[in-house]
């Protein structure tokens, strides 16, 4: 059985599935919702297949068809890649459960093709191991995301869909041009060959300038962000919640290897101004989300406050590289998971109430406890509470900054989480009081409710698993070896 | 200076041009021709950097990439066609939402 197990290459099924599983629904659609779910289910397990192969043999390399790097493509996981691939399948398979009973006949058909698209592409995205392979997946992602933003209809989604769609298009164009100086200069697409060949010169700071600027802006990293609010807030719930828990995911984790393989050991003066855009990030969103009088859009603008997280890590990198790039990698898994939570609470609540202003909440607490209770949760892990996974990657965060004296960056991340609690407690004070009006409520499916709370519970359990998860992550030295992790 | 760096040149032209492009109009069948006209630029720019000093037959390789990236072109433009219309049927103008009412 194990040999069976380690025989079979879990890097092309992980690829192949959700792809055959989306053409099945496509082509039957009364049955996509059961293709879907099986699709996604099959996912998991093939996820956890290729974790198991990964943690006895180490890094995971695949010639596709036989042929090998210079030529061919290679498929390439190492713990990263992993941690990645898990996190899109688990948080994948509770938006499914969500959806399941989320969308109904007509929008079931429309949104099961997509997603498995959508899915297969962000497995290959963190499969690839060569700059345009990533460029490929970059835009099968982008497409496939934007027709799902556009799924509600109606002149918000349309706009906000197509403004995603132009901004997605100028991102991925930008990064196929810098792949395109990096090939002239270096004669290689494959990033551990590049990442040994690079050397400073003036066509790589400019592919590094507009590379970094097409990801920045697919990421929504400040003051790149204009395109994520309208697009997030008025797509279906589910949708919102893949949006934002993976598919920004899929462009920063391109720029986090590319500046991990190539940029980053060149040095310059990039990664300060990364931290300063991440400050920036952090306060502008904290302080948007503040101000929002509807729940998706909170919710949507502290997501942009999140991603600025993720980049406080590269000028800190510099001398505490472990530490900074786990801090970085355990922010986007617990992120993944509370966010997804947190937007499919929301949908919970607007399907309920009709609306979701926050003014109005009345008492969800009573009628919706396990939403109330799931959204509580999710807000634990974005504030950086203990015991859970935004705890462990701020914490990680907090003590890369100390060993430097980095008191400016301390206080952004702890001014931060102050914000993020001011903003998820207006929705929880909010949700115990009785509004004016009280308004005709609409059954919400029990599974629906279950998906956001299990989501939830992830985010929170995330911070009892911190050595575990690190181990996993630490396969094949993603990170260099620049000091001995905690 | 060589034709290849000319035609590189003239890559960096049209994808800057675009850009301007893409960003001053406000009707959306030019927003989508300003990025088709971008990734002319980058396709221009991959062709003839193909031809690397010192060797005498070009390089094979970003002649695939292009193939590849029209490939990826088409399909983006078909989708933007596609989005520009509905939104047109919903609001009546092909402009984006935050746009209109300027």
């Amino acid at each position: 059985m194990g040999a069976l197990l380690s025989e079979i290459s879990w890097g092309v099924v992980l690829i192949l599935l959700p792809l055959a599983g989306g053409i099945a629904c496509f082509l039957f659609p009364r049955a996509a919702k059961v293709l879907g779910l099986v699709s996604v289910f099959a996912v998991l397990l093939s996820v956890s297949g290729l974790g198991w192969n990964i943690k006895v043999n180490g890094i995971y390399r695949h010639a596709i068809g036989g042929w090998n790097a210079p030529l061919g493509i290679d498929l390439y996981a190492d713990g990263l890649s992993l941690l990645m691939l898990a996190a899109t399948a688990l948080v994948g398979f509770g938006i499914s459960v969500y959806s399941a009973d989320y969308f109904e006949r007509e929008d079931a058909a429309r949104f099961w093709p997509i997603w498995l698209l959508l899915l297969a592409a962000l497995n290959a995205l963190f499969l690839s191991a060569d700059v345009f392979n990533l460029y490929v997946t970059l835009e099968l992602m982008g497409l496939a995301a934007v027709a799902l933003a556009a799924l509600a209809g109606g002149r918000d989604a349309l706009g906000g869909a197509m403004r995603y769609l132009l901004a997605s298009l100028l991102g991925s164009l930008a990064y196929l041009f810098g792949v395109a100086l990096l090939y002239h200069g270096f004669g290689s697409m494959d990033i551990a060959m590049l990442a040994v060949r690079v050397e400073a010169s003036p066509a790589v700071w400019a592919a590094l300038g507009l590379m970094s600027v097409g990801l920045l802006l697919k990421t929504a990293l400040f003051p790149l962000h204009f395109w994520l609010p309208p697009a997030h807030a008025s797509a279906p719930a589910p949708v919102s919640a893949l949006l934002s828990a993976l598919v920004v995911k899929g462009s920063f984790y391109i720029l986090l290897r590319l500046w991990l393989e190539i940029f980053g050991p060149l040095g310059g003066g990039v990664d300060t101004l990364f931290g300063l855009l991440g400050t920036g990030a952090i306060l502008w969103g904290s302080l948007q989300a503040l101000r929002q009088t509807r729940l998706k859009l909170l919710v949507a603008y502290s997501t942009v406050a999140q991603i600025g997280y993720f980049f406080i890590s590269f000028p800190l990198a510099a001398s505490a590289g472990v530490t900074a790039w786990s801090a970085a990698a355990y922010l986007v898994l617990s992120h993944a998971l509370a966010k997804a939570a947190m937007f499919l609470a929301t949908g919970n609540v607007l399907r309920f109430g009709g609306h979701d202003r926050i003014a109005d909440l009345d008492r969800v607490v009573q009628r919706l406890p396990l939403t109330a209770c799931a959204f509580a949760l999710a807000g634990v892990s974005i504030m950086g509470l203990p015991p859970s996974g935004g705890f462990v990657g701020k914490w990680l965060l907090l003590q890369a900054a100390l060993t430097q004296d980095r008191w400016d960056l301390v206080s952004v991340i702890i001014l931060g989480g102050v914000l993020a609690a001011g903003y998820v407690f207006k929705v929880i004070g909010h949700a115990f009081t009785l509004a004016d009006i009280s308004h005709e409520s609409r059954e919400v499916p029990a599974k629906m409710e279950w998906a956001a709370l299990l989501l939830a519970f992830g985010a929170i359990l995330l911070g009892f698993l911190a050595s575990p998860v690190l181990s996993l992550v630490g396969i094949g030295v993603p990170f260099g070896v620049s000091e001995v992790s905690p | 200076m060589s034709a290849a760096f000319l035609f590189a040149l003239v890559g960096v032209g049209l994808f800057s041009l675009g850009l301007y492009a893409l960003i001053v109009h406000a009707h959306l069948l030019r927003k989508i021709l300003a990025i088709n006209v971008m990734g002319s630029g980058v396709f221009l720019v991959l062709v003839a950097l193909a031809k690397r000093t010192g060797e005498s037959q070009p390089d094979a390789v970003p002649h695939a990439l292009v193939i590849t990236g029209i490939v990826v072109a088409v399909s983006a433009t078909a989708l933007a066609l596609t989005l520009m219309l509905k939104l047109t049927a919903e609001t009546g103008r092909a402009e984006l939402p935050e746009d209109q009412g300027k």
